[in-house]
């Protein structure tokens, strides 16, 4: 088994904690994983991507080749589409829907579901309304994880047990609205 | 043993770590910064009381570990790539003094400039100053290549550079742990004249270290870091250093391909496998993610030399990183890609964070100036060097790490008025102070911004040696009292920090003017852990 997965989003909206949390349910599965992050000037609100490859043989690259992708799994529907060249033909796009506006020339959200819409596999997802619904708007970050179960090959109590691993630290009512808001996500991209 | 989750850079700390490592010195520096972030949270780090505090500069810091070094303690200097041209002095010369206890310099390189100013390679470094060089190519190499780096520099009594490039920086992987070594005990060198480099000595050091790389070079052959693995395919020979390996045994796994391969992750070259894998094979690609060091050397400066295929003849492209595409596009195998990009999608560059103090700073200094066309605003290195994006647009030059301060004197030498320097708390202390005493030892004609956050923001929040000094250190180097003018940059202040500007604008001489207020990002990070 082989997932190859580009996570995309702006600098603070949470794609490095997916990454911690998939990476750690595929560890525990005694899989092989490589995750390249950014760091550094481009943090600052610019657009942020993480190539995560998780793999039972042994990877070599720690980039994942364009057109090689399994997923793209992004927290922005705009981001979603900045790494469609890394997209494989038959390859899932998973994003959430909510725009983080934060240019002057941002386009008009539409345009972009159009081109979301025109991928053969994509589930696109409000994920910000679905976290905020639950009451903790913070949690969008797993909502969106929790639509992409699924297609990471993974089972719901194994990301939940990644949560708890992860989250254990910060308190039960954390674990617990987390735990949550992957099951909403999980739910809404049914 | 236990297998670990760990980024490159924290793998080579905790590979040091286990190595008997005694001291860490560093400035941050994207990639390199992790090293030593990870070293300060390591609870054997800190129950050994390893050295892990941040140094004002990356020649203070090589320096410090030159010093250890001495003392016959194993130590470790760590840098980003242009952060070992501050340090290059001690560099170069600590070749010539070589090592007592293990001295390795960490150096992460940053192709394609994700967060930097220029794409330079440290094994250029390595070379100029003929000591070894390790370059790891995936997060276990990062591990080993401090213990064993220790045993070369401790070998051959030389520093070796360790070099890192970001994607393996900043790229986390499973790392096997091995079993922890005790620190060396004190001990200074044997020969009481190994540190000293008067010009008599110093002949005699470069007599011992140019015939040494002989014996470099059967290192490197046996190194266990470098292998040649055959094939039966001799029409292409591959030579891949470093991470380059990685992009290239994907395209062989995938492919199946049969060609002979040299990797490499110690210079100097292996000698015996280059001449091998040349004498074997039609024609050589090298594959290197930086410039191309192996490359020119193997080609040497006459073109014409067909068989060497690589950065050079268009094999692969000249500047940026390297990838997996690249190199199989090098290999003539098929370069496949998704969908374009969308036009509908926008660029979405770094920007100063929502709250940002050096916002408020900017838009008060861009009102100040104005009227004055002829203002000039010399920039520096940190989350400032933004504030010449829009909204803002208020620097026009960035050269390097305290460059704000000395090209604005220079300016202003020219006949530039009104010539004014930003620089950021950090970058002040790492190279501001030297030029600001340039400035009074001239009288120049300056308005010295230092933009306090009270933090390294760029890299992420770093504490810095200089905190809470900036006003007695400008009064000590000779500012006058009644032009060091500390202003809240905020919002409701701004009528009141533009008439400052302006005061200070006035003033024939040097004025230094502090905006302080915290970042927000690491006035966030403490109400969150207070919490």
């Amino acid at each position: 088994m082989k997932k190859d997965i580009i996570l995309a989003g702006v600098g603070g909206q949470g794609i490095l904690t997916i990454a911690t949390v998939i990476g750690q349910a595929a560890i525990s599965s005694n899989m092989n994983l490589k995750q390249a992050e950014t760091h550094g000037m481009s943090q600052r609100g610019g657009d942020v991507q993480s190539h995560l490859r998780i793999s039972s043989d042994e990877i070599h690259s720690d980039l994942i080749p364009l057109g090689g992708a399994d997923i793209i799994l992004s927290v922005e529907p705009m981001e979603a589409l900045r790494y469609l060249p890394y997209l494989h033909e038959d390859g899932w796009l998973i994003t959430n829907s909510t725009p983080f506006v934060n240019i002057p020339n941002y386009p008009e959200a539409d345009e972009l579901y159009q081109k979301i819409k025109s991928v053969k596999n994509h589930v696109l997802i409000d994920a910000d309304k679905i976290a905020k619904d639950l009451g903790s708007a913070r949690s969008m970050n797993i909502v969106i994880l929790g639509a992409a179960v699924k297609t990471l090959g993974l089972t719901l109590e194994q990301v939940e047990d990644a949560i708890k691993a992860i989250f254990g630290r910060k308190g039960q009512a954390i674990v617990e609205a987390n735990i949550k808001a992957l099951k909403a996500g999980f739910e809404a991209a049914k | 043993m236990k297998k670990l989750l760990l980024l490159g850079d924290e793998a080579l700390a905790q590979g040091a770590i286990d190595a008997g490592i005694s001291g860490f010195y560093g400035y941050p520096g994207t990639p390199s910064t992790e090293i030593i972030e990870y070293v300060q949270q390591n609870k054997v780090a800190i129950e050994k009381n390893i050295h892990r505090t941040w140094a004002s500069n990356e020649k203070t810091a090589m320096e410090s570990a030159v010093g250890m070094s001495y003392a016959g303690k194993r130590t470790m200097a760590t840098m980003k790539h242009v952060g070992l041209n501050v340090a290059a002095d001690p560099f170069m010369n600590s070749a010539m003094t070589g090592a007592n206890g293990g001295l390795l310099v960490a150096v992460a390189d940053d192709p394609s400039m994700h967060s930097s100013q220029n794409e330079q390679d440290s094994r250029i470094f390595a070379n100029f100053a003929l000591i070894p060089c390790i370059e790891p190519s995936d997060q276990q190499e990062c591990y080993d290549a401090a213990k064993h780096g220790f045993e070369l520099s401790e070998k051959f009594k030389l520093p070796v550079l360790v070099r890192l490039v970001t994607r393996l920086s900043h790229s986390r992987s499973g790392v096997v742990q091995k079993e922890m070594i005790n620190e060396n005990k004190m001990k200074t060198p044997e020969d009481p004249n190994q540190f000293m480099l008067l010009p008599a000595f110093s002949r005699t050091k470069y007599n011992r270290l140019v015939p040494l790389q002989a014996e470099l070079e059967k290192a490197s052959e046996e190194s266990p870091l470098n292998k040649y693995i055959d094939g039966s395919d001799k029409s292409l020979g591959i030579i891949a250093c470093g991470l380059g390996y990685n992009y290239l045994m994907e395209n062989v796994s995938k492919n199946n391909l049969k060609n002979p391969i040299l990797k490499v992750s110690q210079y100097p070259l292996p000698r015996k496998y280059v001449e091998k894998i040349m004498n074997e094979c039609d024609q050589v690609l090298v594959i290197e993610d930086g410039m191309p060091v192996v490359e020119q050397q193997l080609k040497g400066y006459v073109n014409g030399n067909t068989k060497i295929k690589g950065r050079l003849d268009g094999s692969l492209p000249r500047v940026g990183e390297l990838n997996p595409n690249h190199v199989a596009k090098a290999l003539n195998l098929a370069d496949i890609h998704g969908q374009v990009i969308p036009d509908v999608v926008a660029g979405r560059p770094p920007a100063l964070c929502v709250g940002c103090p050096h916002a408020d700073t900017f838009k008060a200094l861009k009102e100040a100036i104005k009227d004055e066309t002829n203002a000039r605003v010399f920039g520096d290195i940190g989350c400032y060097t933004l504030g010449f994006m829009p909204p803002y647009k208020a620097i026009n030059t960035t050269l390097d790490m305290g460059a704000s301060i000395t090209m604005a004197k220079g300016a202003s030498e020219a006949g530039l008025f009104p010539a004014i320097a930003t620089i950021g708390d950090s970058t002040f202390f790492h190279s501001g102070m030297t030029g600001l005493m340039d400035c009074i030892y001239d009288k120049s004609n300056v308005v010295i911004v230092i933009l306090d956050n009270s933090t390294t923001g760029m890299t992420g929040g770093q504490e810095y040696t200089g905190h809470g000094r900036i006003e007695a250190v400008c009064k000590g180097l000779g500012v006058e009292a009644d032009h060091i003018r500390v202003i809240t940059p905020l919002p409701k202040q701004h009528e009141e920090n533009i008439k400052v500007f302006q005061e200070e604008m006035a003033y024939e001489g040097v004025s230094v003017i502090i905006p302080r207020r915290e970042c927000v990002q690491t006035l966030k990070k403490k109400l969150k852990s207070r919490r």
